[in-house]
């Protein structure tokens, strides 16, 4: 009478699988709206004029998809050796690193203040709504403040991307780690489990899938948090500032602006494909595991 | 260790009431009893009448208001610190996280047992409830029955003196739970541990007893002492005996007259004695 295993698994390459036919039908919709509504095209000695006109649609608004990865592959600027796209990737990883510090922090400092709260109800009472508070202060108006007390460098970013990370991470592991079942914990009591023993063996264990689920969310923010806070935080490199940069050059090159938020928009989905990948591994084998 | 009269569990005149002093509701009046090495006592009454209080009591996961409970001849708290008892829940409380044998094994890595200990006392009680094909699934993808079979592993995982259980097989089967019954009795008989069974099937009662405490609701009282004088071992012969109808029919007018007068009519159709069989 042995029990098929209960969770239904998909195969990851068919999420895989969607996610780039999802992509490539963005794309095809892209240059739809440039058919239909773009200015001219003119190749290989062929004029297309489509019929209206859409004012989002134009070169300058929306360029080519072909325009942007063929400028990926043209130099940064006129006679420089390094490539758009390498210059790019180079700071994808700069802002990356940064995201992945405050990712971190945020998340270690969010199981912490969960951790507190489940032990000791007095501290969340005075402090969870400060917690919840903290998160309806815009991130413009605070990274001036952050930058003003720790100066211009990399630790003003790690603590805004700090910033956005930490709350998920709380508020999911205050569930989390509310999560098991009464009755194990009066289990727990008839062994006359210490604390510490309940926390290690049963709230922890039973609050990896809140965990994940919180780390899903902050992956993506930790890196918005990264490229916002390198503006008012002067650093010089990473995707925020090639932001900045190739905003003010807009009107002139427009796919170098567009070149950066892909491979922002990447850097966010790595990102989270990694910790999903990291998720299915540790949550294999428990009910949980078939879930997003 | 046992006192020298011989009791594991003794209740001398315990009360617990819950909520304010103001708004109390009494869930067990005045309870008396004592339970001796290697009985096997049930304790049946009706909904409400605070069998699983009483349970939970002598278990310290509650607190008497009061009356004294000594357990293993200490009080009920001492026995849990020193892990006495091992409990049984309805539901068997196993954690997804971990496998069958890993979830037999949690209390000895409570309890701090060396790794070759805890592996060989491990594959033991996994064959002692005949679940060794099994040690590496996952809880989930076991049967209610194999479950619960797990949640009685690791409760006798660190040769407590005292099983306490709590409807243990409630919410299973009617077939399981015959099933079930046979299994834990030739437990009983092999480990001599001493087993206090709560439950409100008469049937299952009498059939597994040494003992059957017979309660009333409201407040939860003990009417009753029921001996059950079934030979052992007991099976399949014992349940079509006419001495275990006897005692059934005994334990039920006990339940029965613990209700108080019943209104005109209401006891007397075939229905009401089946749905009494259930409730118990």
């Amino acid at each position: 009478m042995p029990v098929a295993p209960a969770v239904p698994t998909r195969r990851p390459g068919s999420r895989i699988l969607f996610f780039g036919l999802f992509v490539v039908g963005i794309l095809v919709a892209w240059e739809l709206l440039k058919f239909i509504g773009g200015d001219p095209w003119r190749y290989f000695g062929v004029t297309w004029r489509p019929p209206i006109e859409l004012w989002f649609a134009s070169d300058i608004n929306l360029p080519h998809v072909w325009a942007i990865v063929a400028r990926i592959f043209q130099p940064l600027t006129s006679g420089s050796a390094e490539s758009l796209g390498s210059y790019l990737f180079f700071q994808s990883l700069y802002t990356w690193r940064e995201a992945f510090i405050g990712f971190v922090v945020g998340g270690v400092l969010g199981v912490a203040i969960a951790t507190a709260f489940v032990h000791f109800s007095l501290v969340e009472r005075a402090f969870l709504p400060y917690v919840v508070a903290s998160q309806t202060i815009p991130i413009v108006a605070l990274a001036p403040m952050i930058v003003f007390f720790v100066g211009h460098n990399i630790t003003a970013v790690v603590i805004i991307a700090t910033y956005l990370s930490f709350f998920p991470v709380t508020i999911a592991m205050l569930r989390g780690l509310r999560s098991p079942d009464p009755r194990a914990l009066e289990l727990m009591r008839s062994y006359a489990a210490t604390r510490r023993a309940i926390l290690f063996k049963v709230r922890f264990p039973a609050s990896v899938p809140y965990l994940f689920t919180a780390m899903k969310i902050t992956a993506t923010a930790s890196v918005v948090g990264a490229i916002v806070g390198e503006g008012p935080g002067g650093i010089q490199a990473g995707l925020g500032r090639a932001i900045l940069f190739f905003s003010q050059s807009y009107s002139i090159a427009p796919e170098k602006l567009w070149a950066a938020i892909w491979f922002t928009a990447v850097l966010g989905v790595a990102f989270y494909g990694v910790i999903r990948a990291i998720e299915v591994r540790i949550l294999r084998g428990r009910p949980e595991a078939a879930g997003v | 260790m046992t006192t020298t009269d011989g009791s594991v569990v003794s209740l001398s005149h315990v009360d617990k009431t819950f909520g304010t002093p103001a708004a109390a509701t009494t869930a067990l009046a005045d309870i008396s009893l004592e339970i001796r090495r290697g009985e096997f006592v049930s304790l049946i009454g009706p909904s409400g009448c605070g069998k699983s209080t009483l349970l939970r009591l002598i278990g310290d996961l509650t607190e008497p208001t009061a009356g004294t409970i000594r357990v293993n001849g200490k009080p009920a708290l001492q026995a849990r610190l020193d892990r006495d008892y091992g409990m049984v829940f309805q539901a068997p409380v196993l954690f997804d996280w971990r496998t069958v044998e890993e979830n037999v094994r949690l209390p000895l890595e409570l309890f701090g047992q060396d790794k070759g200990t805890q592996a060989s006392r491990t594959a033991e009680m996994l064959e002692l409830v005949d679940l060794t094909d099994f040690a590496r699934y996952r809880p989930y993808e076991l049967s209610g029955g194999m479950q619960q079979r797990v949640a009685i592993a690791r409760a006798l995982a660190f040769s407590p003196l005292l099983l306490l259980m709590d409807e243990p097989f409630g919410a299973l089967d009617e077939m399981t739970r015959e099933r079930m019954n046979s299994e834990v009795l030739s437990i009983w008989q092999r480990t001599g541990i001493t087993v206090v069974f709560v439950t409100h099937s008469i049937p299952e009662a009498v059939f597994l007893s040494t003992r059957v405490v017979v309660m009333s609701a409201r407040p939860g009282r003990i009417t009753r002492l029921v001996d059950v004088d079934l030979p052992q071992p007991r099976g399949l012969a014992t349940r079509e005996s006419v001495r275990y109808f006897e005692l059934i029919t005994e334990v039920r007018e006990a339940l029965r007259a613990g209700e108080g007068p019943v209104p005109e009519g209401g006891l007397s159709s075939p229905e009401r004695t089946a749905a009494e069989g259930g409730i118990g």
